[in-house]
């Protein structure tokens, strides 16, 4: 019937005075409430979307250095009917690189040929991608089923493609693609691999056909053959005629660590070659570090706004205990007549607002789990709950109670005893 | 005792003085009391309003000091006595009743006779046991799990008498006990008083009723913060 450790004691003792104000002691825990449970849904739904974003710039290959084409401004002069614009990365930047960048592994060529992809009567607009064997293997891609292109597709300039799994489901729903022919223009190609998808299955929503995101890659040296490396797009009134050899080059950097050295050459290099700015470098690792960097700014902005409404749950705290502890004045003269210490009263009050802010640490913490659930559910927004997120809310959260519930303790404890005892 | 206290004596008033500061002039509430309380006494402190019985009480129960004199509770000063030492000191040699009852209203009987013995250093065996013979010892053996604002002020005013016994205190103290309480109930509660007197309770019962008073063996009578009389009701 008495509890005897006096610790739990106190927390009973401390619970049930609570309990006398129900309502106020609920009032006040809400600040804390809402102060956890907005720090844990916000962490998560923070790291979700830069997890999104890092995994996409992951996807490029974070060992890799891509040089891509750029179309320059339009020259004004040239407004001719007829326009042949030849730009970007040729065939000797390949070679170049391949000769002199050192630690290199391989350079992957990469040509685009802006056709749209049928079987049938279904039709898509993929990326259709001319590519060569090392593909697979520098950008980190992995077959699903069937195998790769190969050297020798590359010497025979066979008619053959891979289709990202994407594609290959939307035009052969109810059919392996293997073996099967889809057209690419006018020219047919057979499907010999299926590539595994980056993202797991379940999340690859079943979209239409001009929206399926994807790739398709053929053997380079059939591209050329089949397309060439001239473009034309028709206009109103003109026709654009673009060449380009290479709309990208991977280059797969053998240690990650010569990242930016490979990068700063091949700036060097195409800024001596071209006449022109009709190129990029993209690095993937800069990207990376920058969206981490992005991330950390990120985390110390969320933290700060956590920081204070958790303050301001900790002030409304202190607030109604300084009020409690005036209220109890006459109860804290009985105790200290019959034989309290200070530290007695310090502790009981102290437990009173840990109790009080635990619990709405702890609701804190149930409902900050149940917002990413819910925001996920609806929105679709991916959210990731990491552990240490509502370990160090809750944390936090006690450790506001021991804090704001310092100084109402304190001023209990020196209170005279006779001036408490005549308190009314 | 090497001091020369006397051997018998369980609170001894030497010269006390209590002076109060207010604003720029002082007040002297208590001005030189010099009094002894031996072992099994049963005394009533009497005066009218104004006359220092409060500020005597609150020095004979170790919640004030005194500003002059010394005062010492079982042979030991407390001037020298740290407010921790204070507080033991209210709660193994002293045992208050109080004109308002002053029981926590959100403990049970039992947990109110209990609270002198939550703040000794250890929790002992016989506590819980005694609470219930002492409950039982003022008549409220029923009623346990009851909590203050269900009880009358009779049945309160025993609880805190239960509680004021729990640790077995050399002095009981006090103050106004029946004040609050009708002729009938307050005639109930000064019963207990003069058993526990019997056996051998030292009780210093402050009050300005005469007929509360007169119950007692002696009456230590004050005037203006000094003794003016000592009467021998027996």
């Amino acid at each position: 019937m008495v509890v005897r450790s006096p610790f739990l004691r106190t927390v009973r003792l401390g619970i049930s005075s609570l309990l006398l104000h129900k309502l106020r002691s609920f009032l006040t825990t809400l600040g804390v409430l809402f102060g956890v449970a907005s720090v844990i849904a916000m962490l998560a739904v923070g790291e979700g979307a830069s997890e999104q974003a890092q995994e996409q710039i992951r996807q490029l290959g974070s060992q890799n250095v891509i040089l891509r084409s750029v179309k320059p401004p339009e020259d004004q002069q040239s407004n001719q009917e007829t326009r042949v614009l030849a730009y970007g990365l040729t065939d000797d930047d390949r070679a170049r690189a391949r000769l002199t960048f050192p630690g290199v592994r391989d350079v992957v060529p990469v040509m685009i040929i802006p056709e749209e992809v049928r079987h049938e009567d279904r039709m898509c607009r993929p990326r259709v991608l001319c590519t060569e064997p090392d593909y697979l293997s520098a950008t980190g891609r992995v077959l699903q089923s069937g195998r790769f292109l190969s050297e020798l597709d590359e010497q025979l300039e066979e008619p053959v493609c891979v289709l990202s799994f994407e594609v290959g489901r939307y035009l052969f729903p109810y059919e392996s693609p293997i073996g099967r022919r889809v057209r690419v223009g006018s020219e047919y190609f057979e499907v010999v691999g299926i590539l595994l998808p980056r993202v797991p299955i379940g999340q690859i929503p079943i979209d239409s056909g001009a929206e399926v995101s994807g790739d398709m890659m053929i053997p380079l040296a059939s591209g050329r053959r089949m397309f060439g490396t001239t473009q034309v797009k028709m206009r109103s009134g003109s026709r654009d005629i673009t060449e380009v050899d290479l709309h990208e080059m991977i280059i797969n950097v053998e240690r990650a660590v010569d990242v930016p050295m490979i990068a700063d050459a091949a700036r060097t290099m195409l800024d001596r070659e071209h006449r022109e700015k009709d190129w990029e470098v993209v690095v993937p690792l800069e990207l990376l570090l920058r969206a981490e960097e992005t991330k950390r700014i990120f985390n110390i902005v969320l933290g700060s706004i956590a920081g204070i409404s958790l303050l301001v749950g900790g002030i409304g705290i202190m607030n109604v205990m300084l009020a409690t502890v005036t209220e109890r004045t006459r109860e804290i003269g009985i105790r200290r007549a019959l034989g309290a210490k200070r530290r007695h009263i310090v502790i009981q009050f102290l437990v009173e607002t840990v109790v009080l802010s635990g619990f709405g640490g702890f609701a804190g913490v149930a409902l900050g789990l149940a917002i990413p659930a819910v925001v996920e559910a609806t929105a679709g927004m991916p959210t990731i709950v990491t552990p240490q997120a509502p370990t160090l809310a809750f944390l936090i959260s006690v450790g506001i109670g021991v804090v704001f519930g310092l100084y109402p303790a304190w001023r209990a404890a020196h209170m005279d005893p006779v001036e408490a005892l005549r308190h009314e | 005792m090497s001091d020369g206290s006397t051997p018998d004596a369980v609170a001894e008033l030497v010269d006390v003085r209590r002076v109060y500061q207010m604003g720029t002039t002082t007040v002297p509430a208590l001005d030189g009391v010099s009094h002894t309380f031996r072992r099994g006494e049963y005394w009533s402190i009497m005066g009218s309003s104004g006359s220092g019985k409060s500020t005597l009480l609150n020095i004979l129960g170790c919640v004030d000091r005194p500003t002059g004199g010394e005062y010492k509770v079982g042979g030991r000063g407390v001037s020298t006595l740290t407010d921790d030492e204070l507080s033991e000191l209210r709660g193994a040699s002293l045992g208050f009743v109080f004109q308002s009852y002053n029981l926590i209203p959100q403990l049970n009987v039992l947990e109110n006779i209990l609270v002198p013995v939550m703040y000794r250093d250890e929790w002992p065996d016989w506590a819980e046991e005694r609470a219930r013979t002492l409950a039982e010892r003022v008549g409220l053996a029923g009623r346990l799990d009851h909590r203050p604002p269900e009880l009358s002020g009779g049945q309160q005013q025993r609880v805190a008498i239960a509680r004021a016994l729990i640790n077995d205190p050399s002095i009981l103290l006090a103050d106004e006990a029946t004040g609050n309480l009708d002729s009938r109930t307050a005639d109930e509660i000064l019963e207990i008083f003069d058993e526990l007197h019997a056996e051998g309770k030292t009780i210093l019962l402050v009050t300005h009723e005469s007929d509360v008073g007169e119950r007692a063996e002696r009456i230590l009578r004050l005037k203006d913060g000094r003794i003016d009389a000592i009467v021998e009701n027996r």
